[in-house]
């Protein structure tokens, strides 16, 4: 368990970097995310479409999106060739790590 | 005396078989007519088909036809679904003809969609890229198997969700096994290719599992998003632009809903699933409208077990829907899988929404042991079969097996 200072807030990340509660989450921390996890910036209206995307499937479904359904949603303006671009190396997990939400979930 | 209520069942593999025959057991005809559709008649016993490719089960023995194991009062319909109009309450057949319903049971599973990952289908799918998650793959796969006697195997799963999310992991397991048994297993690498951080996810598995591949020389790629499949060079090509080269390679497709979800204007979710709640099988899209099986979108594996534990809330809750009552029976996400690990071997996995895969013994102190390798395990995998048929399918419960997962039985692990 580790506390990282984002955008003057003290939040709790567990030991991968995933929010360990993602109402700690706010927008203003977003920059400070995607700088320290490698997302190239600057940050665009398709980054936000992704984030906010990933928590609502978070809230609903209790796991965050994997990279197809991200592709496929009609919330979000890129295909899967983009995600790529947009968070390099795993958008589910990064765009995960940037939203506030946890690693999204495998089976065993 | 009123006429009797419409269910009506799309899909007649796994689910719609044993709710079908449940429903049919609990209300008379007269109180509930029960229709069923499925576009073909073979029932396939899908853990089998992990078995042919290696010669360990033969095709005709893993299928038989779907009307013949419905009970009777239980009307037929061999036709593909076209559309559901969610708002008419009525389901379109191919043919044109409609079936009109008080109650929808959506059982149609997840369908391969190989078309969806580039150069999949190209050249040389069928020739040295298979998939054994279908009868004409497993089949072909058995072949291709026999005449392979060195290079690289790669099994990958493109990304999830699949049916059986163990079932690639067990193919691998398998196949160091036969080499090893044909005594050439010396001059062929064993790769399994993931999107997952791991070939297990959970850390108590991972813990216990982890040196299973390392002693059978199976190595793992993780994190690996196949975008396409290059045909000339004869490797997986990741979004990333990583390559993984291969002489065989063994793929499980991009999974997806039944084809008459997308014509159905709200009824599934972008990959064809249907939005479903966890604990009751009700779909949030209608009231008059469940699921059961691979084809619901809850947070658990597509599996057997899942399907069979789902299936004693569903036919609860179907019955308090028709009578005007509350919901009340709830599914606890409860999913157990047998892992075959080869020699003769498997492990045993029991979990739910709540707990991760456990060790232990189940379904109690005196049980199968859990997350550990037996010969027990693997006799009770093939024992499986005949209870599916004689017992599961026709909605006959396991002699001491409960919906709920149970917590007697396990022990609690620090990590």
């Amino acid at each position: 368990m580790n506390i990282a200072r984002l955008a003057g807030v003290d939040v709790q990340l567990n030991d991968e970097g995933f929010f360990v509660d993602p109402e700690q989450w706010t927008t203003e921390m977003v920059p400070q995310l995607a700088e320290e996890w490698g997302v190239p910036g600057p940050i665009t209206d398709q980054h936000w479409e992704v984030l906010h995307f990933m928590r609502k499937e978070y809230f609903e479904k209790g796991t965050g999106p994997t990279v197809r359904k991200l592709g496929k949603s009609a919330d979000v303006s890129v295909g899967v060739k983009e995600l790529y671009q947009l968070f390099p190396d795993g958008p589910a997990k990064l765009a995960a790590r940037c939203a506030g939400i946890p690693k999204p979930k495998g089976c065993i | 005396m009123s006429d009797p209520k419409r269910l009506v069942i799309l899909g007649a593999g796994t689910g719609g078989t044993l709710a079908a025959n449940r429903l049919r057991k609990q209300f008379p005809p007269w109180e509930l007519a029960i229709d069923i559709v499925d576009a073909d008649d073979d029932h396939v016993y899908q853990p089998g088909l992990l078995f042919v490719p290696f010669g360990l089960a033969k095709p005709d023995e893993i299928v038989r036809s779907r009307g013949a194991q419905l009970h009777d009062g239980i009307a037929f319909h061999l036709n593909p679904v076209a559309r559901v109009d969610v708002d008419a309450d009525c389901v379109e057949l191919g043919d044109g003809t409609t079936l009109a319903y008080d109650v929808l049971l959506i059982a149609t599973g997840a369908l391969l969609q190989p078309d969806e990952t580039d150069g999949l289908l190209g050249d040389a799918w069928m020739d040295s890229v298979f998939t054994f998650y279908d009868m004409d793959g497993a089949t072909a796969l058995h072949d291709a198997l026999e005449n392979f006697t060195e290079g690289r195997l790669v099994v990958n799963v493109v990304d999830m969700p699949i049916k059986c999310p163990v079932a690639p992991l067990e193919f691998a397991f398998l196949a160091d096994w036969y080499f090893t048994e044909r005594g050439v297993r010396d001059a062929i690498t064993i790769t399994y290719v993931t999107p997952l951080d791991g070939a297990f996810t959970k850390p108590v598995a991972s813990n216990a599992l982890g040196s299973l591949l390392k002693d059978k020389n199976i190595e793992v790629v993780t994190e690996f998003n196949t975008g396409e499949i290059d045909n000339e060079s004869r490797a997986l090509v990741g979004y990333d632009g990583t390559e993984v080269p291969f002489d065989l390679a063994v793929i499980v497709p991009l999974h997806g809903g039944a084809p008459y979800v997308a014509e159905s204007g709200d009824l599934g979710d972008e990959l064809g699933f249907i939005p479903t709640d966890n604990a009751t099988m009700q779909s949030t899209v209608r009231p008059n409208i469940f699921v059961l099986g691979d084809a619901a979108d809850v947070p658990t594996s597509k599996a057997g077990s899942v399907t069979h534990f789902e299936g004693e809330v569903l036919v609860d809750n179907i019955a308090s829907f028709l009578d005007g009552k509350p919901l009340q029976a709830s599914y606890d996400g409860h999913a157990n899988c047998f892992i075959e690990t080869g020699f003769s071997k498997a492990l045993l996995i029991d979990f739910n929404y709540e707990t991760e895969p456990l060790p232990g013994h189940y379904p109690s102190r005196f049980g199968l042991p859990l997350l550990k390798e037996s010969r027990i395990n693997h006799l009770g995998k093939l024992m499986f079969q005949s209870f599916y048929w004689h017992g599961l399918l026709p909605g006959r419960d396991i002699p001491g097996i409960g919906a709920d997962m149970p917590d007697h039985g396990k022990e609690t692990v620090d990590t």
